[in-house]
């Protein structure tokens, strides 16, 4: 058995706090670039109350297909961003998740990757999911490596789904299947 | 100059509004059939009654005036104004011109016969030539080749393949994304020339 399902190497799994998060999100969310990777609605800019108000009405929603945490960093406990699963579809054990960092210096580090392998190892163990899919914009290159690395496989892309600066973007799927992830456990050792 | 195309009328069919009183008993008879409901949603099929048809036409009418990111039609014959099945926009990204289509027609006796080819011919050019949309986008689940044919026959490509997102009768399947947009739809239905 695992340790600790919500510990990685980097990085650490914990429950939504609407007052942190709701700090943190406002923040974020100021830096364009991080709304632009993370949504396809025009970014907007909330406060912190609105912020937080919207985090309580979603933690108010069904828990029980609802998986969401925050991303804590393992030596000095910061928040770096959040991960959460979405549009879970118990009968079929198909499920989409998101992930996004807000802190920017901490991209590129294997902090969201490492983040990704615990919500996979979360997904498929506890869970028993049969599969975990993505949605990312093909702008978004340095996402698209790390969901490579940690298992997924393309499964197509939605052409011009979005058009910002001028020009139409495509949205990339991929995703992961349980007897994908069980093969890459038993490569790792 | 003037406008005159009809947007909602077409040789067999016509899209038309919900009629609250009389579609309610038609489209709850066809949620007896599991191989509709399959062939529409991914969430476990389950027969609905009349009344929570009803209820669920009121939820669909007030998510139309809420939301403005959807657009839902009935499918009607012409000759005797019947049910044949419905048409849904839904999901639209008014900054990006995308949208996702779904549409079902419920007896089965009545598929094969036109009516959908139809109902999404005028449902195109209402996406395309009045809400000015760049893409459509429709999902299909299952073991379902004469849906695929359909909607690539009306100029759809298969864009996505999620592997093995559904399980039914204890065996796994994909589900197709399909994607149109407005140019490949354009070149293949040139406007008329205006005299």
């Amino acid at each position: 058995m695992t340790d600790n399902l919500f510990r990685g190497q980097l990085v650490h799994l914990a429950a939504d706090e609407p007052e942190v998060l709701a700090k943190v999100s406002s923040r974020w969310a100021q830096d364009s670039e991080y709304f632009r990777l993370l949504d396809s609605e025009p970014p907007i800019l909330w406060s912190e109350k609105k912020h937080k108000e919207w985090i309580e009405k979603e933690l108010e929603k069904d828990s029980s297909d609802n998986f969401g945490f925050m991303i804590h960093k393992n030596d000095d406990n910061a928040v770096l961003g959040f991960i959460a699963l979405f549009a879970l579809n118990w009968n079929h054990g198909d499920t989409l998740v998101a992930i996004a960092l807000g802190e920017r210096d901490h991209w590129g580090k294997g902090y969201g990757t490492d983040a990704m392998r615990i919500m996979l190892r979360y997904a498929f163990q506890e869970l028993n999911l049969h599969r975990v899919g993505l949605l990312v914009f093909e702008y978004n290159p340095r996402a698209i490596r790390s969901y490579e690395k940690a298992g997924f496989q393309p499964e197509g892309r939605i052409r011009g789904m979005m058009r910002r600066e001028g020009r139409r973007w495509d949205w990339l799927m991929m995703g992961i299947l349980r007897s994908e992830w069980l093969q890459l456990q038993q490569e790792s050792g | 100059m003037t406008i005159q195309t009809q947007l909602f009328e077409g040789a067999l069919i016509r899209l038309a509004p919900i009629d609250h009183e009389k579609d309610a008993e038609v489209e709850a008879r066809w949620t007896n059939d599991p191989h509709y409901l399959h062939a529409l949603e991914s969430k476990p099929a389950q027969p609905v009654s009349p009344a929570q048809m009803k209820k669920k036409y009121e939820a669909i009418e007030k998510q139309l005036e809420e939301s403005k990111n959807s657009f839902y039609f009935t499918i009607r014959s012409r000759e005797d104004n019947r049910l044949l099945g419905f048409v849904r926009l839904e999901w639209i990204e008014w900054t990006h011109g995308t949208g996702n289509l779904k549409m079902g027609i419920g007896d089965a006796g009545e598929r094969g016969k036109g009516y959908g080819s139809e109902a999404l011919r005028l449902l195109l050019r209402y996406a395309f030539d009045e809400l000015n949309l760049y893409r459509l986008s429709a999902m299909l689940g299952g073991d379902n080749p004469a849906g695929l044919r359909f909607f690539e026959r009306h100029g759809f490509m298969q864009e996505v393949r999620r592997r093995e997102a559904l399980q039914r009768g204890g065996k796994f399947y994909d589900v197709v994304h399909l994607g149109l947009l407005a140019e490949e739809w354009r070149s293949k239905n040139p406007k008329e020339v205006e005299p």
